[in-house]
């Protein structure tokens, strides 16, 4: 049988069980801690920084913390919403995010957020970055402007013989994250969904489909992201 | 609402944008009667009106900056207007337009007028526009609040009626605007 660990949420006493990741934990207990580069199901990473709440008073990303017998966990004050609004804003200012051209959009991540903290233009100054889009696999299109780097897609989806279809080259503000041609080749269209789905962005789209659901019943058409997360 | 308080002054410019900003106002339906007993327009295409005639309390830019007279304009509505907004994507980040800023300039005029498939034999003399009557385009195009203090964004694409419509009551009123989730979109 599980073991229970007893922590302090936003003030309140809680259960979790021993080894939970925050963010679920949270969850459970009907907070929304916003994240972009967790996803469930797959390995943690703390890139994003977005899901950063207050750890017995020490600022601490909640996708790669674990809950711990007595931990007292601060998810929203006023610095941490506005630090996340800044996330946001330098995820828009540092790619090139066309949300009217873009086909994720409505049921885009970052866009979700966006709306949530009511960003309307970045404080940082935009970029423009000369980025490619690459079209040249079957099944997907990779378009290396709307990328944010969250690697979800590197770590959650694997091709029949367990190997990744996607890898990371370069290093810091160059990298890229690249389609394998050999791991990728055989993929079959379920995955390609599955790829598509893991990305929070339009950076990873399938050929052929799209704007299949009309504005105003896409996912973040009627309610803010998190929204499904009640006390 | 008091009929008989001063009407507002409106001004409204495109600079480079589709004119889908001023087409969504116009999507507020039997709310533009509503709109002229509140306000007043000055300088705007909706009443053909080309230069200031007077000093205006509220000026609606859509899109952003991608030649001088752009530039020109904005520079004159800051100092017209007591309250400049932003409305839609073009005047927020740059919009559509904004997909030329990743190339030089140089690479866009040859590749519109010069090597561009659309081009073939219409222009045999190899001419890049350049009369001295023509706006001169800039290097990138400029999102406004990067040449402007901008008081207010719309965000959208366009930015429905009803935020629209919200922001000119509220600022008219001299209410907070508090947009429904429903009206705040980027596409």
């Amino acid at each position: 049988m599980a073991s229970f660990v007893r922590f302090t949420l936003d003030g309140k006493t809680c259960l979790a069980e021993e080894g939970a990741q925050l963010v679920a934990a949270a969850r459970e207990a009907g907070v929304f801690i916003p994240t972009l580069c967790n996803y469930p199901g797959i390995p943690p990473k703390g890139a994003c920084r977005i899901c950063t709440v207050l750890v017995n008073g020490i600022p601490q990303t909640a996708c790669t913390t674990k809950v711990a017998e007595d931990m007292n966990v601060a998810t929203s004050t006023p610095e941490l919403e506005a630090f996340r609004k800044s996330v946001v804003e330098i995820l828009f200012a540092e790619g090139n995010h066309l949300c009217p051209s873009c086909e994720r959009s409505g049921n885009c991540e970052l866009q979700a957020l966006a709306y949530r903290y009511r960003v309307t233009v970045s404080s940082f100054p935009y970029l423009f970055p000369k980025r490619d889009v690459e079209a040249w696999h079957p099944k997907l299109v990779k378009d290396h402007n709307r990328c944010i780097q969250c690697k979800r897609c590197i770590r959650g989806i694997h091709n029949a013989e367990g190997h990744a279809i996607f890898a990371f080259g370069k290093r810091g503000d160059k990298v890229v994250i690249n389609i394998d041609p050999d791991t990728s080749k055989d993929i079959d269209d379920e995955l390609a969904q599955r790829a598509m789905d893991i990305c929070p962005v339009g950076a990873i789209l399938r050929k052929g489909k799209g704007f299949d659901v009309p504005i105003g019943r896409r996912t973040y058409d009627r309610a803010p992201i998190g929204s499904e997360v009640r006390p | 609402m008091s009929a008989k308080a001063p009407k507002k002054i409106v001004a409204t410019t495109s600079l480079a944008g589709c004119f889908g900003c001023h087409m969504s106002l116009l999507d507020i339906d039997e709310r533009i009667l509503d709109l002229i007993e509140l306000v007043e327009f000055n300088k705007s295409p909706f009443d053909d009106i080309k230069t200031f005639t007077k000093e205006c309390d509220i000026g609606l830019i859509e899109g952003g900056c991608c030649n001088d007279e752009n530039v020109h304009v904005l520079t004159e509505f800051r100092k017209r207007c007591k309250v400049l907004v932003a409305v839609g994507e073009c005047a927020l980040m740059g919009g559509l337009p904004a997909l030329r800023n990743v190339l030089p300039l140089k690479e866009c005029l040859e590749e519109a007028y010069l090597n561009g498939p659309t081009v073939a034999d219409g222009n045999p003399d190899k001419i890049i526009p350049h009369d001295p009557d023509l706006p001169k385009i800039l290097n990138r195009v400029y999102p406004c609040h990067e040449v402007v203090k901008i008081d207010y964004f719309l965000p959208g694409c366009p930015p429905s009626a009803d935020l629209i419509w919200d922001a000119l009551v509220a600022l008219v009123t001299g209410q907070e605007l508090d947009p429904s989730y429903r009206s705040f979109k980027f596409d």
